[in-house]
């Protein structure tokens, strides 16, 4: 079993607005980028589930000269409501790490 | 004042700063001057940090803060006559924060011995005005939000319209020094004066996104502060502000995905940026050049950004070590929340109202509030923070001290003696205000740049203010 973590040389989350998390998987070099950036591991259903969003708005951007897939979501509640919690969504991404990609 | 168009190899872009507060550096100042800065710009905000500055009308960073920055940028627009582009005055960018950033100005101007020519561009938005649009037609929503409605734009205590750069290039033609913006597009302000010298507006727009938070497209943001954009007729060029500093081709590509959920477009007042087809290149050990962005023109729409004020909450922390309830945390939290629901219809009842409390265990699963995957090791602490949210700040202060002494005193089981977890203030509760939020992510339509502009000036020398203008 792989998990992201042991893919990437860094994967970060953040607020693109306040009404959208982006998150910006960096894979450790060529090869990774190739064997996972289409995982079905990381596509709209597990961000859906990780994140309880709609899958259907889940964006998906395969930047192959980087070897970065980028993937922007909905927030689950708009940022600053009664219950937030991470304001700048930049924790967000601890949550993907160990999803396990073959 | 700059050279004329078509006497200019690159239009040079001094980028002191990410935003306007955070700590200019007068080296890095001098040292984009001696390189040949035409401009100085940068923004002075974001909707990053939440909706209570719109709302409210108030700065995030503080006067003194910005006055510092304003102080050694007012001070090298006068000793080198370049102009100096600062968008998204006070952190919103709506008449509050402008205007607050205005006198700001004006002291600093005072204080120096300067005289500067200053616009101040408002883009707050009249609530009828805007509703005339949403009647015709004009107003869109963009996904995720619904259309708009009469009731949502008076849902919101304050509205803004986020600028493009034609303001800014219209003031600097009536001959501004400096020009002091409301909302504008973060990428506009840098964009303004390449864009004005006639440079392809693909290469200028791109400049400005690169460029928009200063040194965060270096290797070192923390070891710098601004960048130096040379935008030409076939590319332009990122250089850091601080010699120690380095841009790379991956430093400076990868900061197109930052804060952007589309990594090859960006939407942008009468127009989409498209980087697909850009190229990096490493120049120098310090430079990067980039080619190959396009624009597509579109029919011109304004972003709009309106904030509502919403109920009260008061809060309180406390900290458990106990190592039983730290191994069965989940069963903890929901058997407190019962409880403190409990208290509140016993002892306030239907005078409480809608009110809600969430408890939130810092150490386990505050950041996600999704349950812990099983088997994860119980922590050595967690904090617990208490937010009682209510229509008024005095309810929800009720309601906190109504549940006080179950926060610091509720057991795990019921047939054991009471535990004292650890308060860390006295009062324990905080009363922390409203509930601020964005209610609008939609676009409007307008007829050209400056139909929901407007334009004051101020001659500081003369002690002139003038309306109109545009």
């Amino acid at each position: 079993m792989t998990k992201l973590r042991e893919v990437c040389r860094n994967v970060r989350s953040k607020c693109a607005g306040p009404f959208w998390v982006t998150v910006d998987i960096c894979f450790d070099g060529r090869k990774n980028y190739e064997s996972y950036h289409q995982s079905e591991a990381l596509g709209p259903a597990a961000f859906a589930s990780a994140f309880g969003i709609d899958a259907a708005l889940v964006k998906r951007f395969s930047i192959a000269e980087l070897n970065v897939l980028k993937v922007s979501y909905p927030r689950e509640t708009p940022q600053g409501g009664i219950v937030e919690r991470d304001m700048h969504c930049g924790q967000q991404y601890v949550s993907l790490l160990d999803i396990e990609l073959d | 004042m700059t050279p004329a168009d078509g006497t200019m190899k690159t239009v040079n872009v001094l980028v002191p700063v990410g935003s306007l507060g955070v700590g200019v550096r007068a080296e890095e100042v001098r040292y984009g001057i001696e390189r040949g800065a035409h401009v100085i710009a940068s923004d002075a905000g974001s909707t990053d940090s939440g909706a209570a500055y719109l709302a409210l009308g108030i700065a995030k960073y503080h006067r003194e803060a910005v006055k510092r920055d304003l102080q050694v940028l007012m001070a090298a627009q006068a000793a080198h006559g370049i102009p100096l582009l600062i968008g998204s005055c006070g952190q919103a960018g709506g008449n509050g924060g402008l205007e607050w950033t205005r006198d700001i100005a004006i002291e600093v101007s005072n204080e120096l011995k300067l005289t500067p020519r200053i616009a101040v561009i408002y883009s707050e938005q009249n609530k009828d005005v805007l509703k005339k649009k949403s009647a015709l037609g004009k107003i869109h929503a963009l996904a995720p939000l619904g259309p708009i409605s009469d009731a949502l734009i008076d849902s919101c205590e304050h509205i803004v319209a986020m600028m493009g750069p034609e303001p800014y290039i219209d003031a600097l033609k009536m001959g501004a020094d400096i020009v002091l913006g409301g909302r504008t597009t973060d990428t506009a302000v840098l964009a303004a004066v390449p864009l004005m010298h006639g440079m392809p507006p693909g290469l200028a727009w791109h400049a400005g996104k690169i460029g928009e938070c200063g040194a965060q497209c270096t290797v070192n943001p923390a070891g710098g502060a601004g960048v130096l954009l040379r935008v030409g007729v076939d590319n332009f060029e990122v250089e850091p502000l601080s010699p120690a500093n380095r841009c790379t081709q991956d430093t400076v590509s990868a900061h197109m995905l930052y804060e952007n959920s589309d990594p090859f477009s960006l939407v942008e007042p009468g127009g989409i940026l498209r980087v697909i087809d850009s190229r990096y290149l490493q120049v120098d050990p310090r430079t990067v050049r980039v080619t190959g962005a396009t624009w597509d023109p579109k029919p011109y729409t304004m972003k709009l950004e309106g904030a509502s004020a919403g109920p009260y909450q008061t809060i309180m922390i406390v900290g458990i070590q106990d190592p039983h309830v730290l191994a069965n945390l989940d069963a903890f939290h929901d058997k407190m929340l019962a409880a403190l629901h409990d208290r509140v219809a016993k002892t306030i009842g239907s005078e409480a109202g809608d009110y809600h409390i969430s408890l939130r265990l810092y150490g386990w699963n505050a950041m996600t509030g999704r349950p812990v995957p099983s088997g994860a090791a119980a922590p050595r602490e967690v904090g617990v923070l208490f937010v009682a949210t209510a229509a008024t700040q005095s309810m929800a202060t009720l309601i906190a001290k109504a549940c006080n002494p179950y926060l610091f005193h509720f057991p795990l089981k019921m047939d054991t003696e009471l535990p004292t977890y650890g308060f860390a203030f006295s009062p324990a509760d905080i009363e922390r205000g409203r509930v601020y939020e964005f209610r609008l992510n939609h676009v409007v339509e307008v007829d050209d740049p400056f139909e929901l502009v407007r334009t004051e000036w101020i001659d500081v020398g003369s002690g002139v203010s003038t309306r109109g203008g545009t």
